[in-house]
């Protein structure tokens, strides 16, 4: 009698810590305060409980470690496709400058508004069965947890590695790094300047994480977002100005849908363009590469703003900022993705249940006899 | 060099026209206007002999406390030569002018002159971008008095920003003049890198921001280095 009472006590106890677990769970992104600055700890846990709480839709993988051996940790996002085509690939990172803290911001609203509303959302939806999003919302892990020690570090751009022997100074300009023309142009080989781009190319684990792990998914990629602050721009591929992309031309169009795009939210105008033309020569940044190694369309969003308070970008402004960066990230997505999926034959909200039936039988017969009714 | 008929987006006229912002902050700034480059509509460059490159733009302008835009034109002097010189800026934006400040500007002004303790203010803003609604009108100040060392540094090679008020601290007053020494961190868009100043300025309502030293502080390498570990 005491034995079973006592063991139904503990089944009751078991069961009511799960679903408080489970509950707390649930409730654990949804109050995260995506209109505040985190620290990298924070940006962590949030990471383990996004996917905790939504493992139909998001997984993880550590895919490098930074200099000072912190994880450089994606989330991916995709569901199972339905006919089981293989998946194309959309890939984001944020944080490659540390100051720039709009950037990590970003991500994970863009990781929010993917999770909140797939399941209501028929497009989002069907563009997750035909596309894994991977999201690197801090690369420069290192470079970021300094930005948080006081407020004379919060102005830190570059990594955190020592210097090749005969250099004084910490930190490599991660977007310098890159294998793309590296060392070419608006770059300075000075340890102790912010432009600085390492002793050679891929000599930072950051950029070679970020080159091994997409170079192996090159040919899936359709599209290359790396989001930084500040100056409200769209660059487009190369950074050098003798260079000229092959699709240049689409490549801005695309970018120029985008700018309208965010524009119609809050009034802000973002200029499209190489980073040549509307802001510096560069060599060795993220987006080159990628769009060297072949994924077409490969974009730097610089957010806000211009220059009031630049990289110290008021908390009140993360939800506007925000909110435009997600527009302007979607219209690529969703171009990219229409495209590859010519989106003719999938039906869209707006067909009836009993026009699929007819328009299917129309098909059944024209296909079996070749006689179209 | 791109001569001739510019395109308003790309880099060129986007330099030069933001010299004109820094112009017209030395100019017309104060606690409680202060300006930002809004757009540029046109631009044309050219070299003029044993001077250097003239620039002249049509550009908006807007006052960033009071959002009012106003379509300016400017003309920008990049001399050439060996010397480093600032560039020279004429620019005509006296709509922005009428916005009436001089009520707040007096009762600042009075009440930093009265105040038994001198103001002190560090990280305008900080860094969460959050500034203190009663320590903004010392942050436009100091970006003011930074506009002269804004303008006097530009190139067609630089673009400038404040990127923080790192220090304000008031001075005693002196001929009727409040005084402040403001410790400032410039942010340069090219370099990317950080540039401290310190200034020593004053400011009344009738006379304006009047700057008496700069000082380019050096940069501390040695502050950058992690503390010695294991």
């Amino acid at each position: 009698m005491e034995k079973s009472t006592l063991g139904f006590f503990v089944l009751v106890l078991t069961i009511v810590q799960t679903s408080n677990s489970l509950v707390e769970g649930l409730e654990s992104t949804r109050m995260y305060d995506y209109t505040k600055y985190h620290p990298m700890d924070e940006i962590y846990k949030w990471m383990e409980d996004v996917e905790r709480e939504n493992p139909e839709l998001v997984s993880s993988a550590v895919y490098g470690r930074t200099f000072e051996g912190k994880n450089i940790t994606l989330l991916k996002f995709g569901l199972q496709n339905p006919e089981g085509k293989e998946k194309k690939v959309i890939w984001m990172d944020c944080g490659i400058h540390a100051r720039e803290w709009i950037a990590p911001a970003f991500c994970q609203w863009f990781v929010k508004e993917i999770v909140t509303s797939y399941k209501t959302n028929k497009k989002l939806e069907q563009m997750l069965q035909n596309l894994d999003v991977y999201v690197t919302p801090v690369i420069n892990v290192d470079g970021y947890m300094y930005t948080w020690v006081n407020t004379t570090t919060r102005i830190w751009r570059k990594s955190r590695s020592t210097p090749p022997s005969g250099n004084s100074c910490l930190g490599v300009d991660l977007n310098r790094n890159f294998n793309a023309n590296w060392g070419t142009v608006g770059v300075s080989f000075d340890s102790c300047a912010n432009t600085y781009c390492g002793k050679e190319a891929g000599s930072e684990p950051e950029a070679t994480a970020v080159m091994d792990f997409v170079g192996k998914m090159v040919k899936q990629t359709l599209c290359f977002l790396t989001i930084h602050s500040a100056g409200q721009l769209i660059l487009l591929p190369y950074g050098h100005p003798q260079i000229s992309a092959p699709n240049y031309d689409e490549l801005v169009s695309v970018g120029k849908a985008a700018a309208a795009e965010m524009k119609k939210l809050h009034g802000m105008g973002y200029t499209v363009g190489t980073s040549p033309q509307i802001l510096y020569p560069n060599s060795g940044s993220s987006r080159d590469w990628a769009r060297l190694v072949g994924i077409p369309f490969s974009y730097t969003f610089e957010l806000r703003d211009k220059g009031e308070f630049s990289h110290l970008l008021p908390e009140d402004q993360i939800k506007p900022a925000c909110e435009e960066a997600y527009a302007g990230a979607l219209s690529i997505i969703t171009y990219v993705h229409d495209k590859t999926f010519n989106s003719g034959a999938i039906p869209s909200a707006a067909f009836s249940g009993v026009a699929m039936v007819m328009l299917s039988s129309f098909m059944i017969v024209f296909l079996t006899t070749g006689v179209f009714l | 060099m791109a001569t001739g008929e510019l395109n308003p987006n790309h880099y060129q006229a986007q330099r030069a026209a933001k010299v004109v912002q820094h112009y017209l902050n030395t100019r017309y700034g104060s606690p409680y206007r202060l300006l930002g480059l809004h757009r540029v509509h046109s631009g044309n460059a050219e070299d003029v002999e044993d001077s250097g490159r003239k620039y002249q733009l049509e550009i908006s302008v807007q006052e960033i406390i009071s959002n009012m835009t106003e379509k300016c034109s400017a003309e920008v002097l990049f001399p050439s030569g060996g010397q480093q010189r600032s560039p020279q800026v004429q620019a005509s934006c006296e709509e922005l002018l009428k916005i009436n400040t001089i009520a707040q500007e007096e009762a600042l002004y009075q009440q930093y002159k009265m105040k038994p303790s001198l103001l002190s203010a560090q990280n305008l803003p900080d860094s969460y971008g959050h500034i203190d609604p009663d320590m903004k009108p010392f942050w436009h100040l100091c970006i003011v008095a930074s506009s002269f060392i804004m303008l006097n540094e530009s190139s067609e090679n630089t673009l400038f920003n404040v990127a923080q008020v790192a220090n304000i601290t008031q001075l005693a007053t002196e001929n009727d003049q409040l005084k402040f020494d403001c410790h400032v961190l410039l942010h340069e868009m090219v370099s990317q890198e950080i540039i401290h100043w310190k200034l020593l300025f004053t400011w009344s309502p009738p006379e304006g921001v009047k700057v008496q030293q700069m000082e380019q502080l050096p940069h501390c390498h040695h502050c950058e280095k992690p503390p010695n570990t294991n």
